[in-house]
């Protein structure tokens, strides 16, 4: 069913003006309890224009993209793949609140690991993130929790201080180089069109 | 003919603020054929008709051209100004130099030429333009309708209470349609059956009408006017004029393989079985397929108590014809199937709901036999799983309705309006429970709708949250129902006993298959198409075939029953003329030339050209021929089009005139 | 002999390579051959879509390259999160022109779409639950089993376009004909937490903790699933949640494969059970409590 009106475009290669607000998707979100802003609402803020707003919400964080939201919602708008771009858009322009910076300085450990790797390292990845984690806020047990995991994983052959490493890891990096650059040109865009 | 009368309208600024008139009617004065031409500035006004007649009788004029505005405005006009001055009507034309010139032209220059090139187009037509006459079409004043619930019975009712015959066909053993299975009806809360009831009974006996229950159409031929309906009365193997309607059959069966449909699966009906107590005509069907003498040729326990002899094992389909000349269709709604596995492949249905998994997750109209005085319950609110008495009931709106992703994208008008009825009915019974209603939006905009709305949340308690459900489980008896509030921006998980959906309105399983037989339109969702949605709601374009009721669109009762009139007024003004006129632009096949191949018979879109055969004298054949049926052909020419030996051709608007119109063009 | 091309992922080599073990004794016994995607790199996982995009598709799609540069028409992704982001990356190539030249000149590779990704309960229906059923040795009698289907196996149903996402059945039509028994349950589709282990760990124990506990509600004895993600969540921080929650669970979570491999007659050591964090003995459960088909 086309709605497409002349003003309206694609956001997150979605209709977000089809969203007609009726909550399904915040109905059915697993963290809407702990969300400070209802996943409808974060789409209401897109919808209307109010992109600053929507990309300080911390519910954006919270969001594990189970994707329950787009697979129920009656018009067909991919809410996940707009809290996706929200976060995206926030993350470009450091804007992540301190409450729930531990997921931003994971992923892009995560990132920075694969960009390096080519695959995950996971022990260092743990390790790359418990340390930057310590650098913001000087959690002591957050960088010591888990060690106690590191000998369970080794006991079951799970524990990998060097994987497989990836043969032509040069490309990988031009891949992320040639992303990261576009993708800043397309934040900057969306930014100015908010 | 050469005696041309040219009228050119200046339409107040309309044509004359952009066309220079006075030029125009210059050039039309010179126009071969032309005998006058004069402008005015309303032509359709009562002195502007005294002009033409006059000018008619003045100059002996054998024809006219108005170049005005659109023909679906005046030409009517027109027509009746020369008739009424001794001229053939169908030997008036117009150029359209307002619609299709003024206004959609700036340039005056151009303006104006390009009402001159029109003028000269129709003036070229109307010299070849004949006399022609309205073709009377014989009319029987016998109507037929289809489906008898509560809009059929009000059209057979104001149609048989004005003197004139009705047939009256339902597919159902009784008739009451939907309407006879709900509770009470909103605004009022009057209960449904007792109002409908004395309608259903009056239909039954009215002497004008021919009550066909259990039968279904089989099909249909003629036009309006002139219709021939084969009406399948399918076998009950009961005989309804012997039968009393004691209940001694239905009483002693002992099958109960079946849930009971006018219940909507909550309660189980006998093989032999009334639908409900006050069903009309109050007379027991067969239902084959759970009955044990048809299924294993044993029992026959309802033969044996029946002190009438009704009962007859041998019963058949009867096929009986009834001549008409106009037909109403009423065949009502059904609920969106819920479940999630569909028949039709456009939709899906809601896995999300459990509705089908989970017995206390019912639908609306589930809800109305619970709470019906005479439902499966005695009108407790019980649920089904347990019998229990529901403390928390949870209503969602808008279940299959206003959602794209599930293939219905309409609002299905009633359920703001019945879920509100349904919390408030609920609240009179189980006075210490809560009603909690999920809503997009609140829809009321009817007579004393908004106030009871207002009833529902303000005096009877109903707790609204504006917000959809995602999802429903069962824990431990108990219905977890996860939904939001939108307005307070939170999810809102209620633990309910009961769920009730308000699941859209479609239109009836089988209407597909019956506008087909009538040559009618219906949209994609199959909903019957109106003429025009504001000017002709219950008309339809095949002559003849009106509608009417939630066959239309998605309706409440005093909507249904407005239209149900309307469609019988209409027939009641048909019926009125005495005899049809129609139109005589039409087809008209010369005969001799005919090959009678029978392309146009094939491309016919209203099935308007017969073959037939010439015989001379003694009856031997001398050719076959394509015949147009002047009480069907609509004048759309594309027979004319496909026609490979240019046998047939149009009245008033010939091969000939249009080759003339385009060769004064260029 | 059946051969698929075979996308192992960063999970099933790191942390979760009991799953690969599994996946491998497996379908060697069930005589599907699989050759492993040259140089593969990590899909892109959670991290990716969550902050660029493009790289979100690029990751995958050099993937997807690869696989097409090498002939492989099909390709399994055991993992859930690798399978539905490279299918996302396939639909957005293959629906739009002017991406899939900007995503072939990113990843170096001509990258056209064509290769059908399939996860593990694919897989199995591929080589047929009818050979499967007859090639089983040991009924899985003892099981009681809660199929549990995460997020990604069935969402976005756009993009995975793979069984029902409101009330899948596929895991249970293979556990079927391995004999066992299967609850009907209400968490089957319902996120255990997803990646957010380390950098949210509450939420994953609220979200893992209701999951074990409607299994066990609903008298299932042991839990399946078919993502790697899913049993970390479930298996190895499952003393973490009942620590958290007072709850003990001690619900066996195995992986798909797991199950396949023990009715096939393969032992726990073949197919690396003894390497989960719960390792226990599936308790029968008294019938009829509970227990639905």
């Amino acid at each position: 069913m086309e709605h497409k009106s002349p003003g309206a475009g694609l956001f997150a290669e979605t209709d977000v003006q089809n969203c007609y607000q009726c909550g399904k998707c915040t109905a059915g979100c697993p963290m809407a309890g702990q969300m400070d802003t209802m996943p409808n609402q974060v789409v209401r803020l897109v919808q209307i224009g109010e992109l600053e707003r929507a990309m300080h919400c911390l519910a954006i964080w919270h969001c594990v993209s189970c994707q329950t939201c787009t697979a129920r919602c009656p018009q067909s708008v991919d809410c996940a793949g707009i809290m996706d771009v929200v976060r995206q858009m926030a993350a470009e322009k450091r804007i992540v609140p301190p409450e729930l910076r531990r997921v931003y300085l994971f992923q892009k450990a995560f990132l920075d690991n694969v960009r390096k790797n080519g695959r995950l390292n996971e022990v260092e990845l743990i390790g790359q993130f418990k340390t930057a984690a310590f650098m913001k806020d000087f959690n002591i047990p957050l960088l010591l929790k888990d060690t106690l995991l590191a000998p369970k994983l080794m006991q079951r052959g799970k524990f990998h201080l060097v994987g497989k490493k990836v043969k032509d890891r040069g490309v990988v990096r031009r891949i992320f180089d040639r992303c990261t650059k576009h993708d800043a040109a397309q934040v900057q865009t969306a930014g100015k069109e908010a | 003919m050469a005696r041309i009368g040219v009228f050119i309208c200046w339409c107040g600024e309309n044509i004359a603020r952009t066309v220079d008139v006075d030029r125009v009617t210059q050039a039309a004065a010179e126009m071969p054929g032309v005998r006058c031409a004069v402008n005015y500035k309303y032509v359709c006004s009562d002195p502007g008709q005294a002009m033409i007649r006059d000018r008619i009788n003045a100059d002996k004029l054998q024809g006219l051209v108005v170049a005005s505005c659109s023909p679906h405005m005046h030409l009517k006009t027109f027509r009746a100004a020369a008739k009424a001055a001794g001229l053939n009507p169908y030997l008036v034309e117009m150029a359209n130099i307002r619609e299709h010139c003024s206004w959609v032209h700036h340039n005056r220059e151009e303006a104006t030429a390009k009402a001159i090139d029109l003028i000269r187009m129709t003036v070229g037509k109307v010299l070849r333009n004949k006399a022609l006459d309205p073709i009377k079409v014989p009319l029987t004043k016998r109507a037929l309708v289809i489906g008898a619930g509560v809009a059929g019975i009000q059209a057979a009712l104001d149609i048989a209470d004005a003197g004139c015959e009705v047939v009256l066909v339902e597919r159902e053993p009784s008739v009451g349609g939907k309407m006879a299975g709900l509770s009470e009806t909103f605004p009022t809360l009057d209960c449904s059956q007792c109002i409908l009831t004395p309608r259903m009974v009056e239909v039954g006996q009215h002497p004008n009408i021919t009550l066909h229950s259990y039968s279904e159409i089989e099909s249909v031929e003629g036009y309006v006017g002139n219709f021939k309906v084969t009406v399948r009365k399918k076998a009950r193997y009961v005989d309804i004029d012997k039968c009393t309607g004691c209940g001694d059959c239905w009483n002693k069966c002992p099958s109960k393989r079946k849930m009971s449909e006018f219940d909507y699966g909550l309660a189980p009906r006998k093989a032999i079985y009334m639908p409900f107590p006050q069903a009309v005509p109050a007379r027991p069907v067969i239902d084959r397929e759970a009955c044990l003498h048809f299924i294993r040729n044993a029992c026959g326990t309802c033969k044996k108590k029946c002190q009438a002899g009704a009962i007859n094992f041998e019963d058949e389909d009867k096929l009986v014809t009834e001549e008409v000349g106009a037909v109403i269709v009423a065949t009502g709604y059904q609920l969106y199937d819920i479940t999630k596995d569909q028949k039709n492949a456009k939709y899906s249905g809601y896995g999300e709901y459990g509705y089908g998994q989970y017995k206390d997750v019912i639908h609306s109209l589930q809800f109305e036999r619970l709470v019906s005085a005479s439902g499966p319950t005695g009108g407790e609110i019980k649920r089904p799983s347990d019998g229990a008495t529901p403390k928390n009931v949870v209503f969602i709106s808008c279940v299959g309705s206003r959602d794209c992703a599930k293939g219905i994208s309409y609002c299905s008008k009633i359920c703001c309006m019945y879920t509100a009825k349904h919390t408030m009915l609920y609240k009179h019974k189980v006075h210490d429970g809560t009603a909690h209603v999920f809503y997009m939006d609140i829809r009321a905009g009817g007579k004393n709708y908004e106030e009871f709305v207002r009833r529902a949340i303000e005096q009877d308690g109903a707790q609204y949250h504006r917000g959809r459900v995602s999802k429903i489980t069962e824990e431990n008896g108990k219905l977890i129902v996860r939904g939001a509030d939108t307005l307070a921006g939170v999810p809102v998980t209620i633990e309910a006993d009961m769920v009730v959906l308000a699941a859209a309105m479609r239109p009836s399983d089988g209407v597909l298959e019956l506008a087909q037989k009538l040559k009618i339109g219906y949209d994609e969702f199959g909903f019957l198409s109106e003429s025009h949605p504001k000017l002709r709601p219950v008309e339809t374009n095949t002559a003849g075939v009106y509608i009417c009721g939630a066959c239309q669109a998605p309706k409440d009762i005093p909507e249904a029953v407005a239209q149900a009139s309307a469609a019988a007024g209409k027939v009641l003004v048909m019926f009125g003329k005495g005899e049809l006129t129609r139109e005589p632009e039409i087809a008209q096949v010369d005969e001799q030339m005919c090959a009678a191949c029978y392309a146009c018979v094939r491309t016919c879109p209203y099935s308007a050209i017969d073959k037939a055969e010439i015989r001379d004298r003694k009856g031997n054949l001398i050719k076959y021929t394509a015949r147009v049926n002047p009480g069907l052909c609509m004048g759309c020419g594309t027979c004319v089009a496909v026609c490979p030996s240019k046998s047939v051709d149009l009245e008033g608007f010939s091969e000939q005139q249009i080759y003339e119109m385009v060769k004064n063009l260029i | 002999m059946m051969q698929f091309g075979y996308y192992p992922g960063c999970a099933l080599h790191g942390s979760s390579n009991d799953y690969e073990k599994s996946v491998q004794a497996c379908l060697k016994l069930l005589g599907v051959k699989l050759q492993e995607v040259d140089d593969w790199i990590c899909c892109g996982a959670t991290a990716a879509h969550s902050l660029n995009h493009l790289l979100s598709l690029a990751l995958p799609a050099r993937n997807l390259g690869i696989a097409e540069r090498d002939g492989l028409e099909n390709v399994l992704a055991p993992c859930p999160m690798c399978s539905m982001e490279l299918l996302k990356a396939r639909h957005a190539i293959q629906e739009d022109g002017a991406l899939r030249k900007q995503i072939s000149d990113i990843v170096e590779l001509k990258v056209e779409g064509t290769t059908d990704v399939i996860n593990l309960i694919q897989l199995f229906q591929k080589v047929g639950i009818e050979s499967i059923k007859e090639a089983v040795k040991r009924p899985l009698e003892h099981i009681s089993a809660a199929c549990y289907y995460g997020c990604l196996l069935t969402r976005p149903p756009k993009t995975v376009q793979f069984d029902d996402c409101e009330q899948p059945h596929s895991m249970e039509d293979i556990l079927d004909a391995l004999g066992a028994k299967t609850v009907r349950w209400n968490y089957a589709t319902e996120c255990c937490g997803a990646g957010m282990t380390m950098a949210n760990e509450r939420a994953v124990l609220d979200l893992s903790n209701k999951i074990l506990g409607n299994a066990a509600a609903h008298g299932a004895n042991c839990i399946v699933v078919a993502c790697p993600m899913c049993h970390v969540n479930l298996d190895m921080k499952q003393l973490d949640i009942g620590r958290a929650y007072g709850s003990e669970h001690n619900l066996m979570v195995y992986y798909l494969s797991d199950l396949v491999g023990l009715a096939l007659g393969l032992s726990e050591k073949d197919l690396g059970i003894d390497k989960h964090f719960i390792v226990t003995e599936p308790k029968p459960v008294p019938q009829p409590a509970g227990v639905e088909e």
